[in-house]
C-alpha cells in the first residue's frame, strides 16, 4: 500500500519471483554454506525458537511438580537438572541467538550495507553456537552421573563452587557444561566483533553515527558488552575444566582456592550479561513504539546516551547478587548504590518511551501491543530490582521466589515480549508475508494474561518465603494454591506460544502479501523488497537524517530540516 | 535514477560493472573500508582476549596476595635463564613479524618469506623451550594434581639458602602457584601453537604472492595478533619467574 508513495525511481522490480523448483537436497546445502547475513539470521532465530521450545518444556514440568504439595511428578535429581538446563537455555541458547539473529537480519539492512563485515566469521560464529546448544544436551546421553542414569548438569545456571567441582559433581555433566558455554561464547563473540566492525565502518553515505537507527546503536553497545564480559567468564570456565579434570585447586577451599572467587567471576559476567539479553529489546522498542505512534522518537540523543549509560553502569554492579555472601559494609554500600544508580538512565528511557507515544496517532496492531505491554512490565521489574539492591531488603529475600519473580519479570515480560513484537513487526520483511492480526491478538492476550497470573503471584509467595530450586514443599506451608496459580499461567502461556508457532506457520503458507513497507515505517530495511536480494541494496543508499524514508515520502517536510 | 533510489531487485550485476581488485570482497564498497573493517575487527578480538587473559592475572594477583610466601618458593624452582631466554626469542620474534608485515607493505615477496619463515623458527624455538620447562616440572613433581610433592618446600631450596622451608600448610599452597603457572603459561602456549600454525597457512599464500598485491591485510593483522601474545608473555615473565629474585 504505502510503496506507491516511495520515488524509487522504477528501479524496483515488485511482480512475485517465480518459485523455481530447486531439489530439496540442493536448497538444504545452500542454507548449511551460506554465508548471507539474512540466511544466518533465520538460521539463529530459528535455531532459537527450537530451544525455546525445548526449554519452555523443562519449565512447563517444573510448574507440574510444583503445582500441589508434595507431588512427585518429577524426582529431585530431574528437577535439578531441569531447573540448570531452562535456565542454561534460556539464556545461551535461546536469548542470545535470538537477538543476535535478528540484529545479523537488521543491522547491514538498516545502515544500507550489503552485509556483515566478515560473512565467513559470521557463518562460523552461527555454526558454533549451534555445536555449543548440540554439546550440551549432548550431556544428557553422554553425561553418566553420580544416580547412574543419563544425566544433565544439576547445579544451577551459576555453577557455584564447591557444588560444580569434583567431589560433588562426580559425572562429566559440569564439564559439558562449561564446554558447552565456552564454545556458544566464541560464537557470540564473533557475531559481536561482526555486529561492531559493520556498524563502525560500513554504514552508507550520510549515516553519521547520530543519524543511526536505535535498535542498531543499542546492538552496537550490547556487543561492546560481550566482549568486555564473556571471556573472564571462559577463564574461570577454563580453571573450573583443570580443577576437575587435572587437580588444579584454583576453587577448591581445602586446598587453598577460593570458591567466593568463582562466585565473583560468574556474576562479573553474570550480571552485565542480563544486560546484554535485554539492551536490544530496548532497541526493538525504540523502533516499533514510533512507528506506531506516528511520531518520531521522543529524546533520541538522550536514549544514546541512556544506552551507554547502562552498559557502563552495569559493569560495577555484579555483587549485589552476592549481598548474603557476607561482604563488609563498604562494599554492601557500593554495590547497593551502583545497583540504584542504573534506574537513572533506565528511567530516562521510559520516559522517552512514553514522551513518544504521547500525542501520537497510536496504532494498536500485535507488535505495539506487545511494546506497551513491554513498558510497564520492565517498569515493575525495574522497581523490584530497586527493592532487592536494598542490601537489608535482599538478606530476606535473596534465593526466594522474590527474586525469580524479579528476574523473570523481565526476561519474560520486557525480552520475550519484545522478542515477539519484533518477530511480528520484522516478519514480513523476512518472509513477505503478514503475520494474522486475529491470531497475533490472540497470542498477545493470552500471553499477557497467563505471565500475570504466573509471575505477579510469584512474588508473592516469595515474600511469604518460599525458596527457590526446591521440587518441592510440604502443604502445611500454605503456599498450595498460590503454585496452582503459578502453573495454570505457565500453561496458558504455552499455549499462547503454540498459538504462535501456529500462526507462523499459517501465515508462511497463505499470508497476506506484505509489500515493501507495511507499516509505513521510516528505517532502510523498508526501502527493500520482501524479502530483500541477495547483497540488499543495488546502489548505496545516501541518507540525510534518521529516517530516510520520512524524507523520501515527505519532500516538502523531510526531517533534516530539523535535525541539527 | 534520482539520488534518493535505494531500492532495487537485482544487487549483484550494479556491482560488478565497476572495476576492482580480486581481492575486494563483494560487499565492501572500496579497499580502504575492507581493510579499516578488518584491521578493526582484529582489535575488537585482541579486546576479548585481553579480558580472558584479565580474569587469569586477577585470579593470581589475588592468590599471590594470600600465600605469598608460597608464591615466592614456587617461582624460585623455575629456570630463570629458560624464562630469559624465551622472553628474548619472543622479542626478536615480534622484530622480524614487523618486518614481514613492512615487506608486505612494500610488495618485496622474497624478504616476506624469509621473515615469516624466521618468526616461525622462533615461536617453534620457544615452545621448545617451554616444552623442557614443563617436563622439568614433570621430573621434578611439581604438577599439581598429577605428580605433586611438597617435599621440596618443607626444605631450604640450595640454591636460595636465604628462603626458609614453608611450614606444611604454606607448603601446600606451592600448588595454587603451580596451578596458576600452568594454566597461564599453558593458554599462552596454546596461543603461540595457534599463531605458528597460521603463520604456517599464511606462508603459503604468500607463496603464491596473495599478500604482495597490496592486499596485506591478512599479514598485518596476524602481525597484531602476533604482538599481542608476546606481550602476554612480557607480563607472565616477571609475574611468574620474578618473584622476590633479589633475595
Ligand atoms: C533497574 C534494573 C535492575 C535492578 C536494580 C536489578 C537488581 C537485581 C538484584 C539486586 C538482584 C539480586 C537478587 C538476589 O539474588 O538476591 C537481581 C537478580 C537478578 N536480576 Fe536484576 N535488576 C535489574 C534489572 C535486571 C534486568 C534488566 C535483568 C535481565 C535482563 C535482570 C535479571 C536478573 C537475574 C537473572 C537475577 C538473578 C540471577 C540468579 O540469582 O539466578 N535484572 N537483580
Ligand atoms: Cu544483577
Amino acid at each position: 500500500m504505502a510503496d506507491q508513495s516511495i520515488p524509487i525511481g522504477g528501479s524496483l522490480d515488485v511482480t512475485p519471483r517465480d518459485h523455481e523448483r530447486v531439489p530439496l537436497l540442493d536448497r538444504l546445502h545452500e542454507w548449511v554454506v551460506t554465508v548471507d547475513h539474512k540466511r544466518l539470521g533465520i538460521l539463529y532465530v530459528l535455531y532459537a525458537l527450537f530451544f525455546m521450545a525445548v526449554a519452555g518444556a523443562e519449565a512447563l514440568s517444573m510448574r507440574i511438580q510444583l503445582a500441589v504439595p508434595n507431588n512427585h511428578f518429577l524426582q529431585p535429581e530431574l528437577y535439578d537438572q531441569f531447573f540448570t538446563m531452562h535456565g542454561t537455555t534460556m539464556v545461551f541458547l535461546v536469548g542470545m541467538p535470538i537477538l543476535f539473529g535478528i540484529a545479523n537480519y537488521i543491522v547491514p539492512l538498516q545502515i544500507g550495507a550489503r552485509d556483515m563485515a566478515f560473512p565467513r566469521l559470521n557463518a562460523f560464529s552461527f555454526w558454533l553456537t549451534a555445536f555449543g546448544g548440540i554439546l550440551l544436551y549432548w550431556s544428557y546421553i553422554g553425561g553418566f552421573g553420580l544416580y547412574g542414569m543419563g544425566n544433565a548438569p544439576d547445579v544451577g545456571w551459576w555453577a557455584y563452587a564447591p557444588l560444580s567441582t569434583k567431589p560433588f559433581s562426580i559425572g562429566p555433566t559440569i564439564d559439558y557444561w562449561a564446554l558447552a558455554l565456552i564454545v556458544s561464547g566464541f560464537g557470540t563473540l564473533g557475531t559481536a566483533i561482526n555486529i561492531i566492525a559493520t556498524t563502525l565502518s560500513m554504514r552508507c553515505k550520510g549515516m553519521t553515527l547520530l543519524r543511526m537507527p536505535l535498535f542498531v546503536w543499542l546492538m552496537l553497545v550490547v556487543s561492546a558488552l560481550t566482549l568486555i564480559t564473556i571471556t573472564p567468564l571462559t577463564a574461570a570456565q577454563v580453571m573450573l575444566l583443570l580443577d576437575r579434570n587435572l587437580g588444579a585447586h584454583f576453587f577448591d577451599a581445602q586446598a587453598g582456592g577460593s570458591a567466593l572467587l568463582w562466585i565473583h567471576f560468574f556474576w562479573i559476567f553474570g550480571h552485565p550479561e542480563v544486560y546484554v539479553l535485554v539492551l536490544p529489546v530496548f532497541g526493538v522498542a525504540s523502533e516499533i513504539i514510533p512507528v506506531f505512534s506516528r511520531k518520531a522518537i521522543f529524546g533520541y540523543p538522550a536514549m544514546v546516551a541512556a544506552s551507554v549509560g547502562i552498559a557502563f553502569v552495569s559493569l560495577g554492579v555484579w555483587a549485589h547478587h552476592m549481598f548474603t555472601v557476607g561482604m563488609t559494609s563498604v562494599s554492601n554500600t557500593f554495590f547497593v548504590l551502583s545497583t540504584m544508580l542504573v534506574g537513572i538512565p533506565t528511567g530516562i528511557k521510559i520516559f522517552n518511551w512514553l514522551a513518544t507515544i504521547w500525542g501520537g496517532k497510536v496504532r494498536f496492531q500485535t507488535p505495539m501491543l506487545f511494546c506497551v505491554a513491554f513498558i510497564f512490565q520492565f517498569l515493575i521489574a525495574g522497581l523490584t530490582g530497586i527493592m532487592l539492591a536494598v542490601a537489608p531488603w535482599d538478606w530476606q529475600l535473596h534465593n526466594s521466589y522474590f527474586v525469580i519473580a524479579h528476574f523473570h519479570y523481565v526476561l519474560v515480560g520486557a525480552i520475550v515480549f519484545n522478542i515477539f513484537a519484533a518477530v511480528y513487526y520484522w516478519f514480513p520483511k523476512v518472509t513477505g508475508k503478514m503475520l494474522s492480526e486475529t491470531l497475533g491478538k490472540w497470542h498477545f492476550w493470552l500471553f499477557l494474561i497467563g505471565f500475570h497470573l504466573t509471575f505477579d503471584t510469584m512474588h508473592f509467595v516469595g515474600i511469604m518465603g518460599m525458596p527457590r530450586s526446591i521440587y518441592t514443599y510440604e502443604a502445611n506451608r500454605g503456599w498450595g494454591h498460590l503454585n496452582f496459580i503459578i502453573s495454570v499461567g505457565a500453561f496458558i502461556q504455552g499455549i499462547a506460544v503454540l498459538i504462535f508457532f501456529w500462526n507462523v506457520i499459517v501465515s508462511l503458507r497463505k499470508g497476506k502479501e506484505a509489500g515493501n513497507d507495511p507499516w509505513d515505517a521510516w528505517t532502510l530495511e523498508w526501502a527493500t523488497p520482501s524479502p530483500p536480494p541477495a547483497y540488499n541494496f543495488a546502489s548505496d543508499p545516501v541518507v540525510h537524517s534518521r529516517r530516510p524514508l520520512w524524507d523520501i515520502k515527505h519532500p516538502d517536510d523531510p526531517d533534516w530540516k530539523y535535525e541539527s | 535514477m534520482d539520488s534518493h533510489s535505494i531500492a532495487a531487485q537485482t544487487a549483484e550485476p550494479a556491482h560488478l560493472e565497476h572495476e576492482h581488485p580480486a581481492f575486494l570482497r563483494h560487499h565492501f564498497e572500496n579497499v580502504a573500508q575492507q581493510r579499516e573493517a578488518a584491521t578493526f575487527g582484529m582489535w575488537l578480538f585482541l579486546l576479548t582476549e585481553i579480558m580472558f587473559f584479565g580474569g587469569l592475572f586477577c585470579a593470581y594477583l589475588i592468590f599471590r596476595n594470600w600465600y605469598y610466601p608460597a608464591f615466592v618458593a614456587g617461582s624460585h624452582t623455575l629456570h630463570i635463564w629458560a624464562g630469559t631466554l624465551n622472553t628474548t626469542l619472543l622479542i626478536i620474534s615480534s622484530f622480524t613479524m614487523a618486518m614481514a608485515v613492512h615487506a608486505a607493505e612494500v610488495r618485496h615477496r622474497g624478504p616476506l618469506l624469509r621473515w615469516m619463515v624466521l618468526t616461525i623458527v622462533l615461536g617453534c624455538g620457544f615452545l621448545c623451550v617451554k616444552a623442557y620447562e614443563w617436563h622439568d616440572e614433570w621430573v621434578n613433581h611439581h604438577v599439581p594434581g598429577l605428580n605433586f610433592s611438597i617435599q621440596e618446600f618443607t626444605h631450604t631450596n640450595p640454591a636460595y639458602p636465604g628462603d626458609k622451608p614453608l611450614a606444611p600448610d604454606m607448603a601446600e599452597k606451592t600448588q595454587i602457584y603451580y596451578s596458576l603457572y600452568f594454566v597461564m603459561t599453558g593458554m599462552h602456549a596454546l596461543h603461540m601453537i595457534i599463531g605458528v600454525s597460521l603463520l604456517a597457512i599464511l606462508l603459503i599464500r604468500a607463496r603464491g604472492g596473495a599478500f604482495t598485491n597490496g592486499h596485506i591485510a591478512p599479514v598485518e593483522n596476524f602481525g597484531l595478533y602476533w604482538h599481542f601474545v608476546d606481550i602476554v608473555w612480557i607480563f607472565l615473565f616477571p609475574l611468574l619467574y620474578l618473584i622476590s629474585r633479589h633475595q
